[in-house]
C-alpha cells in the first residue's frame, strides 16, 4: 500500500494559521504513507495535476487531501485520482479547513489538530476498498406538487421538452394565489389574462396530467424511482361526464363564504372555486351541502343531464412512479390577529392585501368596487400598512416578504385608478423596491397617483364616528398623524404553508425554522434539496413574486429534465451490504432501516445442510445511512465507505 | 510540562451536525481545538462499540451529534441513536465513568454559532471532569 498525503493552503485561508509544510512532513512519516506535498490551491488545475502526477511517478494506490470540508470538493478530487487510474474511492479528506484552520488561531495549536485531522484520514484510507457506481433507470415522468403559477409554468417547461408532468394539487382547479390577483406590478397586466391562458396550455397538453383536488400521501424511493401515493379526493361529480354547464351550482339552494373571494363573497355547495377554473368541473362541499347533511335535497342531481352528479363517488388513492420530483406548493397569507393595536375582527373596514385584490377585481365579489365591508359604502380616505408580520422579529416574521410594498404600491395606484377622489396612506418602514421598473413604479404611484407615504408604525387603530381612526408616527416629519380612514388595509407577509413540515418530512427535504424548504446552496444551487431528484420552486422556499417564481419554475424544469434525458443514473456505491455467512438472520436490520431497504432472503446452509433465512440489501432502494448496521449483533451487515473497520481504524489512531 | 489539553471525539452526521460544524468555519467562530470529527451518515450509524473503543483509548469525551430530532435526513436515524445512547450513557454511568465524558447533541445545519458553543462548552465541562484514567487500555 502505497498513501499520497497532499495538504493545500488554500491560499492564506489554510495557510494562515496552520503551518502546511510542517503537517506535509509530518504526514510523510505517518505508516504507509510513500509520498507527501503541498500546494496553494489544490483544487485548482496545477493542483489536482500535482496530484495526478505523483500518483504516476511514486505508483500511489490511496490518496488523502487535507484540505477542505469533503462537501465542497469530494468530488472534485473523486474526478481526480480517477483520471490517474485510481479508484475514486480510495481517497479520503482532512477538513483542516472549516474544521481547523477557520476557527483557530493559535498557530500551533491549529497546526497540530491538522496532523491529527490528517493522521486520521490516512488511517482511515487505509481500509478503504474500490468500489464501483452502480446504475438504475429513470422513470422519464415529473411529478409536480402544486397547481399554482410555478407549478403550472414547470409543467409547461417539462412538456415542451416532450417529456410528461402530473401536476397534483389540492385546490378544485388550477391557478393558485394568482389567479385570485386582479393586476399584476409594475407592469400593470391583469393576472388572468397572463395566468389563464397558460391554465388552458397545461389542460390541453398532451404530455400533462391533472389531478385536480387531490393530495400526495406517501412518497418513497430516490431519484430516478420515486412512488407516489395521491389521494384524490371524491369530487362527487365524474370528470369524465361533466360539461362545465354549471346548472347544477345555478340551482344548488346553499350559499357558503366563498374561499376564493376571500370571504367577500358567497358560492354554492357545489361549486367552480372561480369562472375560469381548470378543470371546469365543480366539487361538491360535503360538509355544507345539503344532501350530505340531510339526505334531502339531490337538485343539482336532478338537473344535471349528462348525469355527472356521484354522491357515493370515494377517494381514491393511486400509486404512481416518478424520475424527479418539483415542489411547488406556494405559500399562506400571515396570520395578523396578534396585532392587537390594530384591532384585526373587531373592524370591519379593516382588510388584507388579498382581500383588496379580490374587491377591485372587476370579475370579484364587488364587480371592481372598492367599498367598506361594513355598510357597502364606496371608500375614499384608504389607509395602508407595510410590513404586518414581516420584519417583525418580536410578533412575527424575521424576513422581509419581499412583495409587500410592491403589491401595496400597486393597490394605492388601482385605488385611484377606480375612484378620483380616494386618497391613499402608506406608513412604511423602508420601501424595498428592488427589480426591474419596481423604483420607477413606486415612485410614479408617489409623484403620478398621489399617494402620500409615512415613514413609520402605526400604533394604534379605533373607530369613531363611522370611520377608522388610524395613530401613527411620521418618524421623517415627528409628527404624530391621526388619519379618518374609511378602509384600512393591511399587508400582510408571506407564510409557509401550514402542513409544509409534513410534506417536508414526506419528502425526506429539510425546512428551515419559518418552515420554509431548504434548497441545497443558499447561491449555487437555489432549486435544488438535498435529497437528489427533488426540487424547489416559487414561494415555498422564500417568498417570491410572480418573476422569480416563473424563474425558479423553469429553473427546477431544467434541472428535473437533465435527469429525464439521461439513460441510467449512476448511484453512490456507499451503501449497506450483508456478508450472508456471518447473518443470523434475526432481522433486526430490517426493522431497524427507514426506508424497507432490506428483505429477507433464504440461502443454503452448507454446514446445516439446510435453508436459512438471512438479509439481504435492496441496493437501489439503500440510501446509505447506516442505521441498520449499528443494530447487527453479529457485524454481518456493514456500510460502505463507513465500514466498521474504518471507523475502528480512526479510533484506534486517536 | 504544558498544561493538560483534552481529547475529544465527535462522531457528527454528515447532513446536519458536520454541515452545522463547517458553518462555524465558514463564519470564522472559534472554538478550542480539542474536538477531533469522525464523519458518519447519520448518528443512526453509531454503534456504542465505537464510543467504547474511543474511551478505552484515552479519548477524554465522546461526542454524537445529529440533526435535530425529527429532521433527520434519513427520517428516523436520530430516533435510534436517541434512544440508543440513553441506555449507553446509563450504562457508562454504571461502570462509574462520568456522565460527563459522553455527551449528545442535535446541531442543524445553520446553526454553527450552536456548534461553536457546544464545543466551548464541553471542552470546559471535560476539563472540570479531568484526564480519563479509569477505562483507560492498559498495556501489556
Amino acid at each position: 500500500m502505497k498513501i499520497g498525503v497532499f495538504v493545500c493552503h488554500c491560499g492564506t485561508n489554510i495557510a494562515g494559521t496552520v503551518d502546511v509544510e510542517r503537517v506535509s512532513q509530518a504526514a510523510s512519516k505517518f505508516p504507509k504513507v510513500k509520498h507527501s506535498a503541498s500546494y496553494k490551491y489544490m483544487c485548482s488545475n496545477p493542483g489536482q495535476n500535482l496530484v495526478k502526477d505523483a500518483i504516476k511517478k511514486h505508483k500511489l494506490d490511496r490518496i488523502v487531501i487535507a484540505s477542505c470540508s469533503p462537501s465542497l470538493h469530494e468530488k472534485t478530487f473523486r474526478k481526480c485520482v480517477e483520471a490517474a487510474g485510481i479508484n475514486p474511492y480510495l481517497i479520503e479528506m482532512a477538513n483542516i479547513r472549516e474544521h481547523c484552520s477557520w476557527v483557530h488561531k493559535d498557530r500551533e495549536k491549529a497546526t497540530q489538530k491538522a496532523i491529527e485531522l490528517t493522521r486520521l484520514a490516512v488511517s482511515k484510507v487505509s481500509r478503504n476498498k474500490p468500489l464501483e457506481k452502480t446504475y438504475t433507470t429513470i422513470e422519464k415522468k415529473v411529478l409536480i406538487i402544486g397547481g399554482g403559477i410555478s407549478g403550472i409554468q414547470a409543467a409547461i417547461d417539462i412538456a415542451f421538452a416532450n417529456y410528461p408532468a402530473v401536476i397534483v394539487e389540492r385546490e378544485p382547479s388550477i391557478g393558485g394565489r394568482m389567479a385570485r390577483f386582479d393586476k399584476t406590478f409594475p407592469t400593470l397586466d391583469c393576472a388572468a389574462c397572463i395566468l389563464t391562458p397558460k391554465m388552458v396550455t397545461v389542460s390541453q397538453s398532451e404530455h400533462v396530467t391533472m389531478h385536480t383536488y387531490s393530495e400526495i400521501e406517501e412518497v418513497s424511493g430516490f431519484v430516478g424511482n420515486f412512488t407516489v401515493k395521491i389521494r384524490k379526493k371524491a369530487r362527487s361529480v365524474d370528470i369524465n361526464k361533466c360539461t362545465g354547464c354549471g346548472a347544477c351550482y345555478n340551482k344548488c339552494p346553499v350559499k357558503v363564504p366563498s374561499e376564493f373571494d376571500m370571504g367577500l363573497g358567497k358560492r354554492k355547495a357545489i361549486y367552480t372555486p372561480f369562472p375560469q377554473a381548470v378543470p371546469n368541473v365543480p366539487v361538491i362541499d360535503r360538509e355544507n351541502c345539503l344532501y350530505f347533511k340531510t339526505k334531502k335535497c339531490g337538485i343539482c342531481k336532478k338537473i344535471c343531464t349528462v348525469g355527472a352528479i356521484d354522491y357515493d363517488m370515494k377517494d381514491e388513492v393511486i400509486e404512481e412512479k416518478f424520475g424527479a420530483i418539483i415542489v411547488a406548493t406556494g405559500f399562506n397569507q400571515f396570520d395578523h390577529s396578534v396585532y392587537g393595536e390594530y384591532g384585526y375582527g373587531k373592524h370591519k373596514d379593516m382588510i388584507t392585501g388579498l382581500h383588496f385584490e379580490r374587491m377591485v377585481n372587476s370579475s370579484g365579489p364587488t364587480g371592481g368596487k372598492i367599498i367598506r365591508p361594513s355598510d357597502g359604502k364606496e371608500v375614499r380616505d384608504v389607509v395602508f400598512i407595510q410590513c404586518v408580520g414581516s420584519r417583525d422579529e418580536q410578533k412575527g416574521l424575521p424576513y422581509c416578504s419581499r412583495l409587500c410594498c410592491m403589491y401595496t404600491a400597486k393597490h394605492a395606484l388601482l385605488l385611484r385608478e377606480h375612484n378620483k377622489d380616494s386618497q391613499a396612506y402608506v406608513f412604511y418602514i423602508d420601501i424595498r423596491a428592488a427589480g426591474k421598473n419596481y423604483e420607477e413604479f413606486v415612485k410614479k404611484v408617489q409623484d403620478e397617483y398621489g399617494a402620500i407615504y409615512l415613514r413609520g408604525r402605526v400604533s394604534r387603530i379605533f373607530e369613531k364616528g363611522g370611520k377608522l381612526i388610524v395613530r401613527g408616527a411620521d418618524t421623517l416629519s415627528g409628527a404624530q398623524i391621526e388619519i379618518k380612514a374609511d378602509l384600512v388595509v393591511l399587508a400582510t407577509g408571506l407564510v409557509a404553508q401550514k402542513d409544509a413540515p409534513s410534506l417536508a418530512q414526506m419528502l425526506h427535504i429539510p425546512y428551515d425554522k419559518n418552515n420554509l424548504f431548504t434548497e441545497a446552496h443558499p447561491k449555487l444551487a437555489p432549486v435544488e434539496t438535498i435529497t437528489s431528484g427533488i426540487f424547489l420552486t416559487g414561494a415555498c422556499q422564500s417568498p417570491k413574486d410572480i418573476p422569480d417564481t416563473v424563474a425558479t419554475a423553469s429553473a427546477a424544469s431544467v434541472k428535473a429534465l437533465g435527469l429525464m434525458v439521461q439513460d441510467k443514473l449512476a448511484r453512490e456505491p456507499l451503501i449497506a451490504s450483508v456478508n450472508q455467512d456471518l447473518c443470523s438472520g434475526c432481522l433486526a436490520c430490517l426493522k431497524a432501516c427507514p426506508f424497507s431497504a432490506i428483505e429477507e432472503d433464504e440461502i443454503e446452509d452448507r454446514k446445516l445442510r439446510r435453508k436459512r433465512t438471512v438479509a439481504k440489501v435492496r441496493e437501489a432502494v439503500c440510501t446509505g445511512c447506516g442505521n441498520c448496521t449499528a443494530v447487527c449483533r453479529m457485524a454481518a451487515i456493514d456500510l460502505e465507505g463507513f465500514t466498521n473497520t474504518q471507523i475502528m481504524e480512526e479510533v484506534e489512531t486517536l | 510540562m504544558s498544561e493538560w489539553e483534552p481529547k475529544i471525539v465527535g462522531f457528527l452526521c454528515n447532513w446536519c451536525s458536520y454541515a452545522g460544524a463547517d458553518l462555524a468555519g465558514t463564519s470564522r467562530l472559534e472554538y478550542p481545538p480539542n474536538i477531533r470529527i469522525i464523519r458518519l451518515p447519520c448518528s443512526g450509524r453509531v454503534n456504542p462499540l465505537f464510543i467504547l473503543k474511543c474511551l478505552s483509548n484515552g479519548a477524554d469525551g465522546v461526542l454524537i451529534s445529529g440533526c435535530h430530532i425529527g429532521d433527520c435526513h434519513y427520517s428516523e436515524g436520530n430516533f435510534y441513536a436517541r434512544r440508543r445512547f440513553a441506555v449507553l450513557k446509563k450504562l457508562l454511568e454504571y461502570l462509574g465513568i462520568d456522565p460527563r465524558r459522553f455527551q449528545m447533541s442535535w446541531v442543524s445545519a445553520s446553526e454553527g454559532d450552536k456548534w461553536a458553543r457546544l464545543v466551548t462548552e464541553l471542552v470546559e465541562e471535560i476539563k472540570q471532569a479531568g484526564p480519563n484514567k479509569d477505562f483507560v487500555r492498559k498495556n501489556d
